[in-house]
């Protein structure tokens, strides 16, 4: 058990960097703004095995949930054509 | 090449600065005197099982109430700045297939379910983690589902407002009631704590969250509204 918790926090970390990672380097919007709600996904299970669960269902519902979709309403209205 | 250069250098150093921060971190073997405080007093002072919701709602309700000021001036903003395109039928319909059986009918039957989870994450904030916040947040996704499911859909925009404005006067009057019959503005003892542990407990904790998920949910469903009834523009 007290293997476990480094273990896994340490995934969620490199986890969470990988998917930061992803939202910069990628050429796709889409992409970018699901690496970006990914990022926000690992960040609430870290939280929630740091013992915070109230800060971790925050993050899921607005960091990963409500922003992820409002970036895609926006993208929609200003359309995704400019991939630079 | 000098903005890569100087962006990489800035990555660096910001690496570094953090670097340092964590290699100095050390963990507190007990609790400072403030969180010392909070898990001593809370129980006993505010009748309230989830100390976080304690914290928020009332040690720091001012707080509180300048970040649902917060969101509702971003709600409002969203709301002038799209305004003009608002109105014009169809938008956002334009142009996307009809939705399937499948997602009228899901969304049909989720939306209840999510409403309903929404409504208990914030009633129960003074007992289990969360609280009006993530209820608010856990209801605008559902008039989320709403609108991914028919972009086309309307919603009743009076009603909304109504919600909104009507629980923000309320919470201010919630608090202005602590100020007159307890200790002091948003506290939540000018009604009964109650028995610890049950719902109707910790004083108006149930009843501010109560108010700020609503407001928090019609603010989020505003905004979202507003994003898919405003006419695209070329």
């Amino acid at each position: 058990m007290s293997v476990l918790l480094p273990a896994m926090t340490g995934l969620l970390a490199v986890a969470m960097l990988v998917a930061a990672a992803m939202t910069i380097v990628t050429r796709s919007l889409p992409i970018a703004i699901l690496a970006a709600g990914a990022v926000s996904l690992f960040a609430s299970v870290l939280f929630l095995l740091l013992a915070s669960p109230d800060v971790a269902m925050t993050e899921a519902a607005i960091g990963s949930g409500l922003t992820t979709f409002l970036f895609f309403f926006v993208l929609g209205r200003v359309g995704g054509r400019d991939n630079g | 090449m000098v903005r890569h250069l100087a962006a990489g250098l800035l990555t660096i150093g910001l690496a570094l600065a953090f670097a340092a921060l964590v290699l100095g971190y050390q963990p507190d073997a007990e609790l400072n005197r403030t969180a010392l405080y909070y898990a001593e007093n809370t129980a006993k002072d505010l009748g309230s099982q989830n100390i976080v919701t304690a914290i928020v709602v009332t040690y720091r309700g001012l707080d509180t109430l300048g970040e649902v000021t917060v969101l509702f001036l971003a709600a409002a903003i969203v709301g002038l700045i799209l305004a003009p395109g608002r109105g014009a039928e169809g938008a956002g319909r334009r142009g996307a297939p009809p939705p399937g059986e499948l997602l009228t009918t899901g969304s049909r039957m989720l939306t209840p379910l999510i409403l309903i989870t929404g409504i208990y994450v914030f009633v129960n904030g003074h007992l289990t983690p969360g609280g009006g916040f993530q209820g608010g947040a856990i209801l605008a996704s559902a008039a989320l589902l709403v609108l991914l499911a028919d972009p086309g859909h309307r919603f009743a925009h009076r009603t909304i407002e109504t919600i909104e404005g009507v629980s923000g006067v309320a919470y201010v009057a919630v608090g202005l009631l602590g100020l007159a019959f307890a200790g002091g503005f948003l506290d939540n003892r000018f009604l009964p704590t109650g028995r610890f542990g049950a719902l109707l407990s910790a004083g108006a904790i149930p009843v501010i969250y109560t108010l700020i998920g609503l407001k928090v949910g019609a603010e989020f469903a505003s905004i979202l509204a507003n994003l898919t009834e405003t006419e695209e523009r070329r």
